[in-house]
């Protein structure tokens, strides 16, 4: 807790002197006839997992952002509570900056921070993020990590409109890793997917979303042989439910 | 007990004005009651909307104004021709007004008709802090009327400003509850085939682009005079009388369409200034525009003045009524248009070229809205004549060259009868010499819908030098508009003459509305030195970019135009 505190005031100080001189320069006109700077608290998924081997899990995925429309700093969270061993079985913080590279697509730098049970690892993390032809929401890292080793993943949503507030929404995650990582539990080549179907009502406007749906995890070859190793298991089928967030 | 109401109001007036030509004016928090809920906003003398500011054509006006909340206002005067000083826009005219603090604002009144005022600062004027102007003119008017009512309109939201802002910017479509959802899909692949509907979203996928995307903030409460529809705001009238009714649209965000089933409406004044009368049963009322229309009632019965917005997320309701208390029956709202490909000319450069045959039908079609467009700009001159007759479609047909050839949102009135064009508007006494353009400057109007950033000529305010003009030059601002959404642009200071092709009878306006994918011409006699600011007048549109300082060099008064910042000439490119 005291590493995620001195990294949010790290991470603050260098929004302070990032984003003061752009305003400085700024004159008083367009200080009061436009809105330059933004902020946002969302959580994509605040949800309990329920899996077919009685398997409970806490899951929360989400971010605040401050910034302009050229330059913004976001905070990404995400974690997996394990209910039976009362512990993060995944736990990480992101502190990237996000600027756009073209009409659709941003890039982000930063760093992840890995802190769950286990082994820590702090990665420098490249990745691209946007909107695809077809409303295809895409996010897509590079992480090189303190150990030297360098995994990529990919995240893909699709929304679709059943109604206005009825949201039928389709996700896909999946981990590959350029190296092993012994570790913590990261085989070579294609780690893990993560098929999602969820379907959520607007129920508060976009603020709160209600949701339930079911996921699909799996680990492949050398992850795989290393969770049956640790007596976890390599195939999971999950009930969900939870809400989505924004405001 | 209609004297006793007029005796009431007169008697409000006379205790808003200290003197003669002297008002007093309190910026306050106050609550709105839309009807449907409750909100802190922003208004002027304890309400929102503000009091009718009654000026006289020829007086020397002195309004006080006194900030009242803990944050700094302004009060623009929207469409008044005055020095720039008066003009009330933060960091362009003046400061502003601090918390505590009066400014007295001073100026001549040298113009007649319906005109509002707004707060120029932040989100205030979203918020409720708007109200009207109506100038009486020194001479007498070319038409006859026996009352007149302001029938104010705006698009309350229960969001604030400064929060519909944050949303918009975490999600533009934050707001857009009339997406094309799966049942729309397969009706409509019941009718137009299944393959053929596919195909029409994987083009529309592909640009990332929607059909739907017409208003971006929904969920408001119209109101007309600050009443929600279950409140229904009443206009008496006895029967026989010519009413005039003064359109003013003050909405953040929303276009309306108005009728008054039953009752065909004079245009008269458009902005403030007098047009050749048109009779018609519907028009469209872009942002921050003003129209005076007069209908005459001979029945002993109840109208409703019914608004729809123009992508049919909400309606003002009001009634015209011989006794208080009647109401006549409520409209239901029409189908919510699409955009369709005529729309989206600026779009084919970043949508792709390779989406074979169907966008070049798009691009041919917004081609075509272009060449009648450009019609328009050459009967500017002496030629004009002829194509005119071509260009302003009579009632009825479903075209208007103000919008791009098979635009989805070309207005039709809903008796089938005459929709105002802004080709039908002439002006009654052309305000100045018609004379040709010294030069051109083009606007192009652009944006980037998923980021919601707004932008002329893809540059945002605060990364843009300003626009500078030389006193006594004709400018002509060729607008080009490369977005999917209609822009209401506002020109302070200076009049924004329309060009519909009528030479010297084009109408005399403050706001231009530009429709998707149209070119729009309008020229300005610059006559008014200093410093002023342009931009579209939807809220969130001018504070994500859409905006310019306007600097006019040169004049009588020469000191006041100091050049703050090396502009160029013709504009920024």
């Amino acid at each position: 807790m005291t590493r995620l505190t001195a990294s949010l005031s790290a991470f603050s100080l260098a929004m302070a002197t990032l984003v003061t001189p752009a305003m400085a320069q700024s004159d008083l006109a367009k200080k009061t006839q436009t809105a330059k700077s933004f902020w946002g608290v969302s959580a994509e998924k605040l949800e309990y997992r329920y899996s077919d081997a009685d398997e409970e899990l806490a899951v929360i995925e989400g971010g605040a952002f401050y910034g302009t429309d050229e330059l913004k700093f976001h905070w990404l969270f995400a974690g997996e509570w394990e209910e039976a061993h009362n512990a993060w079985e995944t736990l990480e913080n992101q502190f990237v900056a996000q600027t756009p590279v073209s009409d659709f697509w941003d890039a982000k730098a930063g760093v992840r921070i890995d802190t769950p049970e286990g082994a820590d690892r702090v990665y420098g993390v490249l990745g691209l993020t946007g909107l695809a032809p077809q409303w295809v929401e895409v996010d897509t890292n590079l992480y090189v990590s303190d150990e030297g080793d360098a995994s990529i993943d990919l995240e893909a949503e699709y929304e679709l409109l059943i109604t206005n507030y009825w949201i039928l929404s389709a996700s896909l995650e999946t981990l590959v890793a350029l190296s092993e990582d012994r570790e913590i539990g990261v085989g070579k080549g294609l780690n893990s997917t993560e098929v999602g179907l969820r379907l959520s009502y607007d129920l508060f406007e976009r603020t709160f979303s209600p949701y339930v749906g079911v996921v699909h995890e799996r680990k492949y070859s050398d992850t795989a042989d290393l969770a049956r190793d640790g007596g976890g298991s390599t195939e999971d089928w999950f009930a969900v439910i939870g809400a989505r967030v924004m405001f | 007990m209609m004297k006793q109401w007029i005796v009431a109001l007169a008697g409000g007036m006379l205790s808003l004005a200290a003197s003669a030509g002297e008002y007093n004016l309190t910026v306050d928090r106050v609550q709105i009651d839309t009807g449907d809920f409750v909100k802190e906003g922003i208004g002027y003398n304890g309400a929102s909307p503000g009091p009718v500011l009654r000026l006289k054509e020829g007086e020397d006006v002195t309004i006080n104004v006194t900030n009242n909340l803990d944050e700094m206002t302004s009060i623009h005067w929207h469409g008044l021709i005055l020095p720039y000083q008066q003009d009330g826009v933060p960091g362009i005219s003046y400061a502003g007004i601090k918390p505590g603090e009066t400014f007295t604002y001073q100026f001549p009144i040298v113009q007649a008709g319906t005109y509002w005022f707004h707060s120029h600062s932040g989100f205030q004027e979203p918020n409720g802090a708007y109200g009207a102007i109506v100038i009486e003119p020194k001479g007498r008017e070319p038409f006859r009327y026996d009352r007149d009512y302001v029938v104010q309109l705006t698009d309350k939201h229960p969001h604030s400003g400064d929060r519909i802002m944050r949303n918009l910017k975490m999600s533009a479509d934050y707001y857009n509850r009339q997406q094309q959802t799966v049942g729309d899909f397969f009706a409509e692949a019941d009718e137009k085939g299944f393959v053929a509907t596919l195909e029409d979203r994987l083009m529309w996928g592909d640009m990332r682009m929607m059909k739907a995307d017409i208003e971006d903030v929904q969920g408001f409460t119209a109101l007309i005079n600050g009443k929600g529809p279950e409140q229904n705001w009443t206009g008496l009238f006895e029967p026989g009388e010519r009413i005039r009714l003064r359109f003013i649209n003050s909405s953040a965000m929303t276009y309306f369409d108005i009728r008054i089933p039953g009752l065909e409406m004079t245009v008269v004044q458009a902005d403030g200034n007098n047009v050749q009368p048109v009779n018609v049963d519907e028009f469209r009322i872009g942002v921050a525009e003003t129209y005076d229309v007069i209908v005459r009632i001979k029945d002993e019965k109840a109208y409703t003045i019914f608004a729809e917005s123009m992508g049919r997320s909400g309606f003002g309701r009001a009634t015209l009524a011989p006794k208080p208390g009647m109401t006549a029956a409520v409209p239901e709202m029409r189908e919510a248009p699409l955009l369709t490909m005529a729309d989206m000319a600026g779009h084919m450069d970043h949508g792709g070229m390779d989406h074979g045959g169907m966008d070049h039908g798009g691009a041919d079609q917004s081609d075509m809205g272009k060449a009648i467009m450009d019609h328009g700009s050459m009967n500017h001159g002496d030629m004009a004549g002829m194509d005119h007759s071509a260009m302003s479609m009579s009632g009825g047909d479903a075209s208007d060259p103000f919008y791009a050839a098979g635009s989805g949102l070309m207005p039709k009135a809903a008796n089938g009868g005459k929709f105002l064009s802004y080709a039908d508007l002439k002006a009654q006494n052309p305000l100045y010499e018609h004379r040709e353009a010294t030069r051109e400057i083009e606007m192009r109007l652009t944006g980037n819908m998923e980021r919601y950033e707004w932008s002329i000529n893809g540059v945002k305010y605060e990364d843009a030098d300003p626009v500078v003009l030389q006193y006594g030059e004709r400018v002509r601002f060729k607008f080009v508009n490369e977005t999917m959404m209609t822009h209401p642009m506002h020109l302070h200071g200076m009049w924004s003459i329309l060009d519909v092709g009528e030479g010297k009878w084009n109408p005399v306006k403050h706001v231009i509305s530009v429709s998707p994918a149209t070119t729009v011409y309008m020229e300005t006699e610059v006559d008014a030195p200093g410093q002023w600011a342009f931009h579209c007048h939807l809220s969130y549109h001018a504070a994500s970019g859409m905006f310019r300082k306007i600097v006019v060099e040169g004049g009588p008064d020469s000191e006041v135009a100091e050049r703050t910042q090396k502009g160029q000439q013709g504009g920024e490119s």
